[in-house]
Order: C-alpha cells, then sequence, then structure tokens
C-alpha cells in the first residue's frame, strides 16, 4: 500500500512565491494577534492562584461567584473545567491590594474552606498559587529557552550541511513557533509551561522534517547529474513526500489519542503540537527549501572541497 | 547483543508491573531510637487490633509493615499512632511490591511526580537581605567588642548602606594603621581599607565576594536543614527537599493533602534558651505538685525530669553555629559557636556557674486549630528540654557540650541549636497542590493514551508496511519497554504527565526512522534492485539521515532539560531517552529480525 504513486516530479517550488506569501501573511496575522490580543498567559507567567475544585452534581457558576465576591476576589473567573462538575477559578496575584504575599499563600486553603461551607461535595483537585516574580523568572527562562535551541541548532546544521540550509530550516522553525503562538493568541487558548514544551517539542518535530528533506536534496545533488537546484529540489523533496506523510500521519495519530483521552491538563499541549505538526511538515517543504533556494544554493556549495594540489598551478620545471 | 540489552531494559522495567503495597512507615523524631523493641509493640498492637499485615521490615531508621489493603492502612495508622506517642512518626507510604530478586539489582519502579501521585509542592525563597542584614548587625558588633578589647578608640562602627561596608570612624591616622592590621589578621573574607573621600579617620570593611556567598549558601543550607527537620515531623513518606538555584529551596510531600498544616508546620518558629538547673530546688517534691515559684518542672525531658530555673541564661538568637564532632576520646560531642554578645554574656554566666548544670530548652510555636477573636490561630507554645550539662569551666564565644548519647544525637543537637538561630526568613513563591483523585485521573488517562495512540499507530504500520509493518511494531513495542527500563534505572528522574506526552510523542515520532528505512527500500526495489541489495542500501543510506535528524532533536531535548523547570524537565527527559532508545530499536533492532528472517535466501518480493 503506498500514499502516494508518484511517478513524475511534482512542481513544488514553482509555487514557491505564492507559498511564501502566505507564510508572510501567517506570521504578520501572528504578530499583529500578539500586538493587540496578546497571549493569554497561564497562572505559570502572570503569577497568581489558581483552585480546581470538584462537586457531586453540577456546579453552580453564580454561588461560586458570589462566595468569591464575598471573599473579596471580584476579579476572580469562574469557569468549567473539563466537565459541568469540575470548577477552575483563578485569581491574579494580590500584590497591589495592601496585602502581604502570606495572605495570598494562604488564599487558597481559605475559599477551599469557603467553598466546602457552600457545598460539602466539594473536593479539591488543585491548588496552584505562583508568586509574581516566580512568573515573570519562568517566563524569561521559557524564552531563552528557545533561543538557546534554535541557535545551538543553527550551529550543528551550519556544521553539518551549510549555512544556507542553516539559515533555511531555522527560519522555518522561528516560523512555526511564530505561528503556533499566534494561533493561541488568536483563539485565546491560555499559554502554560506545558504549552511551552509543546512548542518546543514542535522545534524538535518540525526540525526533524527539515533536516530529512534538507539531507535528500544534498544527496541528489551530488548524485544528478542534470537539472538546475530548482529541479533537483522538487525531485528530493517528492522523493520525500512519501515518508513526510507516513510520520506526520503517525505523529498525528498519537496527538488524537492523546488530544482525546489524555485529559484536560493535556490538552493545550496536544492541541500547540498538532497544530505545529501540520505547520511543520508545511514549512519543511516551502520555508526551508524555499529559503535555501531563494539564497542561492547550488551543486558547488555542496561538493565536497577539492584539496588542492600544493605546486599544481605553477608550470612544471622541466619542459 | 540487541537481545542483551533488551534483556536488561525488560528486567529494569519489570518492577513496575509488581505495583504497590499500603504500607505504614514508623520512624522516629529527634533521636528516637528504631529496634527491634519498637517493632514489638508495634506489632503487638496490630495484632491487638485484629489487623493482619503481609510483612514487616526494619531498617536503621525505620520500620515499615506492609498490609493487606487501604482499609488496614488507616486503621493500622490508627491504632500504632496512638500508642507510640509523640517521639515516633506515624506515615502512610505506598511502598513498591518489588520482589527481592529484582530489588537486589537494584531494579526499582519508576517514581511518580506530584502531578500523578497527588501532594505539594512548594518553592520556598530564602530571604537573603536579612540574611546580609544580620551579618552586618553581626560585624558591627564584633568589631566593637574586639576593638574594645584590643583598646583602639573609635568614634563609631555602623554600617554604610550606600558603600555596602561597615564604616569605622577612628581618632587619628595611627589608629587606622592599628586597627586595619588588627581586623585584617582576626577576620578572614574581608576587605579592610581606608575611605579617602572623607577628611575623617574612617575605615571600611567590606565582605569579600566569596564571603557574601559562602553567608547566602549558609542561609540556604541552613533553611534546608531545618525544613528537612519539620517534614521529617509531618510524617511525609518520602518528601523531597532540596536547593533549587541561589536562593530558592524546592519541597514536595507526595500524599499530603492539608497544606494548610503542612505550611504552618513548615512556617513554626523556633528558639533556644540556655537555662540553669535548679539545684536547689527539690525535685521530688516538685513532681508532688509543690514547684518552687523561682523554677519551672519539665516532666518528660529526654534526661528524665528536671526542675530549670525561670531565669534565662541565653538565649538562642546568640547562637552562630553548632556542629557535631568528636572529642578527644572518640565521644560525641557539640561545638557551638555564639556572637560577641552572646560570648561575654555567657561568659559573665558561667563564671559563678562552674560545676553546675545547664539545660537547653527547645521551644516552638506551633499553630494550634483553636482560633482567637481576630480569627488568627493560636499559637501552642513546646517546650522540650533536649540536653542537660555540667558546667566545666568559664565559658567563651567557642564551647561545647559532651556527653548529649550517641552521634546521631550529637548530631541532632547540633541541627535544633542551629534552629534557634535561623538567620533568614523563608517565604513560599510558588505552591501546587494536586488532589488524590486527580493524580490517578491523571495516570489513567496517560495510559489511555499511551494505549490508544500505541494501538493507532502498530495499525497503521501493519497495514501500510505489512510484514515490515510487523517488524517496526515490534521495534515499537520494545521502545516502549526501554524507556521505561531506562526511566527506572536513572535515579531522580520521575514520570510526571508531561513526560507521558513525551511518551506519546516519541511512540510516534520513533517510527519516523523506520518509515525513512522502508521508503527507501520501496525505492531501491522500484530501481529493479535486488530484493538483498534493496535492504542493504535502505539501511545503509537511511542511516545518515536518521542520525542527523535524530541528533538535531535531542539537541533540543538537552536544552529544554539543562534550561526548563518543573513539566517542561519531565517531558524533556522522556523525550531524550525516547530518540537514544529508538534510535536502537528501530535501526538495530529492526535490522537483526530482518536479516533474521529475509536474510541469506533468495527472495523475490517483499512484503513491504
Amino acid at each position: 500500500m503506498q500514499l502516494l504513486n508518484l511517478q513524475d516530479t511534482i512542481k513544488f517550488m514553482s509555487i514557491r512565491r505564492f507559498t511564501l506569501a502566505f507564510s508572510l501573511l501567517l506570521i504578520i496575522g501572528s504578530l499583529a494577534s500578539f500586538a493587540t490580543k496578546g497571549i493569554n498567559w497561564g497562572l505559570d507567567f502572570t503569577g497568581g492562584s489558581l483552585i480546581e475544585v470538584s462537586f457531586a452534581e453540577s456546579a453552580d457558576l453564580q454561588k461560586i461567584r458570589s462566595v468569591m465576591d464575598e471573599e473579596g476576589f471580584r476579579d476572580a473567573t469562574v469557569q468549567n473545567f473539563g466537565s459541568s462538575k469540575d470548577v477552575l477559578i483563578r485569581m491574579a496575584p494580590l500584590e497591589n491590594a495592601g496585602k502581604t504575599t502570606a495572605d495570598s499563600k494562604m488564599v487558597g486553603d481559605r475559599i477551599m474552606k469557603s467553598l466546602t461551607a457552600m457545598d460539602d461535595t466539594a473536593t479539591m483537585r488543585r491548588i496552584e498559587f505562583v508568586g509574581p516574580s516566580v512568573g515573570s523568572e519562568l517566563r524569561e527562562q521559557g524564552g531563552l529557552a528557545m533561543l538557546t535551541a534554535l541557535i545551538c541548532i543553527l550551529i550543528y546544521v551550519a556544521m553539518r550541511f551549510e549555512w544556507r540550509f542553516a539559515v533555511g530550516s531555522v527560519s522555518a522553525l522561528a516560523h512555526d513557533v511564530i505561528i503556533t503562538v499566534g494561533l493561541f493568541s488568536v483563539l485565546g487558548i491560555e499559554f502554560d509551561l506545558t504549552v511551552l514544551a509543546a512548542v518546543l517539542a514542535v522545534i524538535g518535530y518540525s526540525l526533524n522534517d527539515t533536516i530529512v528533506v534538507s539531507d535528500r536534496i544534498r544527496e541528489n545533488f551530488l548524485k544528478m547529474r542534470q537539472g538546475d537546484s530548482e529541479e533537483i529540489i522538487d525531485t528530493s523533496l517528492t522523493q520525500t513526500l512519501n515518508r513526510t506523510m507516513v510520520t506526520s500521519i503517525t505523529t498525528a495519530l498519537v496527538l488524537v489519542a492523546l488530544l482525546l483521552v489524555g485529559g484536560e491538563l493535556i490538552k493545550g499541549f496536544a492541541t500547540a503540537l498538532l497544530f505545529g505538526v501540520v505547520i511543520g511538515t508545511y514549512s519543511s517543504i516551502y520555508v526551508a527549501s524555499s529559503i535555501a533556494l531563494g539564497l542561492g544554493i547550488s551543486k558547488e556549495d555542496l561538493m565536497p572541497t577539492v584539496v588542492e594540489k600544493e605546486g599544481a598551478d605553477q608550470d612544471p620545471m622541466m619542459p | 547483543m540487541v537481545v542483551m540489552v533488551l534483556a536488561i531494559g525488560a528486567l529494569y522495567s519489570a518492577p513496575n508491573l509488581y505495583g504497590e503495597d499500603p504500607a505504614i512507615q514508623v520512624s522516629g523524631l529527634r533521636g528516637a531510637e528504631i529496634n527491634s523493641l519498637v517493632l514489638d509493640s508495634v506489632v503487638a498492637k496490630l495484632d491487638k487490633a485484629q489487623i493482619g499485615f503481609k510483612k514487616s521490615e526494619l531498617t536503621t531508621d525505620r520500620i515499615l509493615i506492609r498490609l493487606n489493603n487501604s482499609d488496614d492502612q488507616l486503621k493500622a495508622k490508627e491504632a500504632i499512632g496512638d500508642s507510640l506517642g509523640d517521639s515516633y512518626v506515624v506515615a502512610l507510604n505506598l511502598a513498591p511490591a518489588t520482589p527481592a530478586w529484582l530489588d537486589a539489582i537494584g531494579a526499582t519502579p519508576l517514581k511518580l511526580g506530584l502531578d500523578l501521585r497527588g501532594g505539594v509542592h512548594f518553592l520556598m525563597e530564602v530571604d537573603m537581605g536579612e540574611a546580609l542584614n544580620k551579618s552586618f548587625t553581626q560585624m558591627e558588633q564584633d568589631f566593637k567588642a574586639d576593638l574594645r578589647g584590643e583598646k583602639i578608640r573609635y568614634r563609631t562602627i555602623k554600617r554604610d548602606l550606600a558603600k555596602e561596608a561597615v564604616r569605622i570612624e577612628l581618632r587619628s591616622e595611627e589608629d587606622i594603621e592599628i586597627a586595619q592590621d588588627f581586623l585584617e589578621k582576626r577576620y578572614q573574607g574581608y576587605t579592610v581599607f581606608e575611605d579617602n573621600n572623607t577628611n575623617e579617620f574612617d575605615l571600611l570593611v567590606k565582605m569579600t565576594a566569596d564571603k557574601i556567598k559562602e553567608i547566602r549558601n549558609y542561609a540556604v543550607e541552613q533553611n534546608i536543614t531545618i525544613i528537612r527537620n519539620r517534614v521529617n515531623e509531618l510524617g511525609v513518606a518520602e518528601p523531597l527537599v532540596q536547593r533549587q538555584g541561589q536562593d530558592r529551596i524546592v519541597v514536595q510531600l507526595p500524599g499530603v493533602q492539608d497544606t494548610a498544616r503542612a505550611k504552618e508546620i513548615l512556617g513554626a518558629t523556633a528558639t533556644l534558651d540556655f537555662r540553669l538547673v535548679d539545684k536547689n530546688g527539690d525535685l521530688s517534691a516538685a513532681l508532688n505538685g509543690r514547684v518552687p515559684p523561682r523554677s519551672k518542672l519539665y516532666k518528660d525531658s529526654k534526661v528524665g525530669p528536671v526542675l530549670l530555673e525561670k531565669k534565662v541564661a541565653l538565649t538562642g538568637d546568640h547562637i552562630i553555629d553548632a556542629t557535631s564532632s568528636f572529642d578527644e576520646y572518640g565521644m560525641p560531642q557539640v561545638n557551638i559557636s555564639l556572637d560577641s554578645k552572646g560570648g561575654s554574656k555567657m561568659s559573665a554566666f558561667t563564671k559563678d556557674n562552674v560545676g553546675n548544670q545547664m539545660a537547653v530548652v527547645f521551644i516552638e510555636y506551633k499553630k494550634t486549630d483553636k482560633q482567637d477573636a481576630n480569627g488568627k490561630f493560636k499559637l501552642k507554645k513546646i517546650e522540650e528540654v533536649i540536653s542537660v550539662a555540667t558546667i566545666q569551666g568559664r565559658l567563651g564565644r567557642d564551647f561545647r557540650i559532651t556527653g548529649s548519647g550517641s552521634q546521631a544525637e550529637a548530631h541532632n543537637l547540633a541541627l535544633l541549636l542551629r534552629a534557634g538561630a535561623l538567620i533568614a526568613p523563608i517565604q513560599i513563591v510558588e505552591e501546587r497542590t494536586v488532589g488524590p483523585s486527580l493524580g490517578q485521573e491523571n495516570i489513567d488517562a496517560g495510559m489511555n493514551a499511551v494505549l490508544l495512540g500505541f494501538g493507532l499507530v502498530l495499525i497503521f504500520m501493519l497495514v501500510y508496511y505489512k510484514k515490515f509493518g510487523l517488524v517496526a511494531n515490534v521495534a515499537l513495542a520494545a521502545n516502549l519497554v526501554m524507556i521505561i527500563g531506562v526511566m527506572s534505572m536513572i535515579p531522580g528522574a520521575t514520570l510526571t504527565l508531561p513526560g507521558i506526552a513525551g511518551i506519546v510523542l516519541t511512540v510516534g515520532m520513533a517510527v519516523d526512522a523506520n518509515v525513512l528505512i522502508f521508503e527507501r527500500i520501496r525505492e531501491e526495489l522500484k530501481d529493479n534492485r535486488s530484493p538483498q541489495q534493496a535492504i542493504h542500501h535502505g539501511y545503509e543510506s537511511a542511516f545518515s539521515t536518521i542520525a542527523d535528524a535524530n541528533i538535531t532533536t535531542f539537541i533540543a531535548a538537552v536544552i529544554l532539560f539543562a534550561v526548563g523547570t518543573g513539566p517542561i524537565k519531565g517531558f524533556a527527559i522522556t523525550l531524550a531517552i525516547g530518540i537514544a532508545t529508538s534510535m536502537f530499536t528501530a535501526i538495530v533492532g529492526t535490522r537483526a529480525i530482518v536479516n533474521a528472517t529475509w536474510g541469506g535466501k533468495r527472495i523475490d518480493n517483499l512484503s513491504i
């Protein structure tokens, strides 16, 4: 069985101007969304408190909100989490209300008490408190992790292949990251540490794809006698297309499994990765390769450097 | 070789199959010893309460009783806890039911993260500003005392906030030289220099970078020791107290649900008093209720009932350091260092009391369930006599307490003495509590996701690559076993929910290596090579691609592990292990199967 039985080379690169415009559009859209809508940062990055409570029967959100009001948390968000019996309550950090951190530490316990008083079937599922300073630190650390990863990859690919490929693949990675985070911004899905891990995994996945494609391009540059750069890249992409599709399918399959049965906490993670796999597959074909092509990759760049024989350029001494 | 590696992987992942026994763990507090006598009384209690148990184990520091079910576990905890009293901690535990032969080769089951087993995670920050403040106050006091002792006259000695130093105002140029000379010799870890920006005769004393680092380290280490001590009191089976970064401490208490109580105990304040034993008081009269007004009776101290004077000779905040070591006869002793003020107080006090007995009283303020009118929890003052010793001579800043019993007890005493001089307060900057039901749900959800994802991939590969798909599936299953085996082997590796996600992702991506190889083989077949050649070329040419792709992903995983915290680390570790094991199973493993099945034969068509 075969997904695609391709006899002819697909002319991937012929539409590269169109796809480049499409990618740019997505990136600009994502950046615009960052600027206007921002990112719905999770508790990990903003600091604050969070309580997940489950009740025996469908929870009365109004009643919980009034309890929260009484406790003095007017800006607390109360919403269902996963099912109608589970409720997630979020509170901003208490830094400006003239209260010390000691107060905010006890918030979780205090609210849990009031909720049990309201309905004794209320059971605590999780309480989280992140201090504001820790939040901003985690954000810095996350950004740093992403940058370090990208730079190290850039260096490795440049060493192993050629700088044009390195620039191409790292651009593809940046492209994937920006658009995946952009999706979270547009849809307003919460962005927490787990999602950050997923975005970093997208880097890993997309890179995997890009390397496989670049590897084949390099091989074909050395092997194929005729054809210009564009044709060789098209051939390589066509040859690897089946593999690209199969791997994307298997990965997507497990991610769908995670999304369906992995539970509420892992949903953001699975969403980010699933989207990332799609965008990563696309970018390894259209972003990485077309940037390498645009930068003028050619046969000569990939030829093993011929060691010049010493004195070869000199005339022989003896006639 | 393949078979051997797989066998080792399977062997080390085997303990995960055996599950856990509900158990009760008994350990001693403040030097209370665990021995066969305690075990006997525990067993007797269980027999009396008619609770059957599987097995009892006695180690140097704890007793572990394995029970048949969790109902018995709760009952047993009540029965034992009531009878043993305050010097022992009885905790619920889940003991891995690993068979002895697996245990002997060091095979242990996977450790589950808090998000999977439920519990509390605290991140505490040590207040370094306060630690430095205290050091400066200390410096001021010490310099004053020492300069006076050396008869070097000074105007003032006080902290210079802007210069981050202590400023000593002297009276003449000669004094500056003398003082500088003296201070440099007397104190290590400080730089002493003249302040040339003033017309006065001023010396500045600054701490060196090393000294500041030492103070920081000390503040963190001290807090860690104290927290460990208190965590033991909580009766948590496998607590984790660990330093994180420069000034943070991670505390993880699996299984603890009552965070309020945990916080109270962790945040309890402790002090120490040195007091004289009332040698004139009549102990037996006091025991009968006639306590002299100047004294207080302590009935249940470690050394039996004692009568102590109410007057406090010295409070514990003068203690700078306390360590345990051995004296010249090889007996354990506790060395105590006081600050200069404490030193002179101690010296004045002991001068008149040589030959008398001095006691150390450990005082802790714990929150109780009772609230006062303002809704604040009332504090309960708990006093305990932890040591009584005879004053051998006039004591100064450094002295020692001998005859405090075993080495473990001396060590404990040193710990408690240090607790009296907590130099930097701590505060909680992050807290995560996961309820037990959520933990179990996370495990179930994770397992389901792994199984479903695994099943889907198996079916897909089988349909798509037929017999070769079957080979890849065997490799994938082996990979899963290897991941769990390696995770179980690495000490300190814990499985978390993001970690399970990492495993699921690895399952999806691990087949990639096989997909690459198989697609290559198909291409080679299309180019009309013979099946044997196709297999050979397929593996050969796909190898460098697989290596490159995996190494880069591995780099990403390693960076994630190094830079990330919490969930990111958990994810990174499974991803990294998954990549390493999948390289092995997908390339070496499948090749071995393929060679065994198709190798050395003439074949006309491949089922691929």
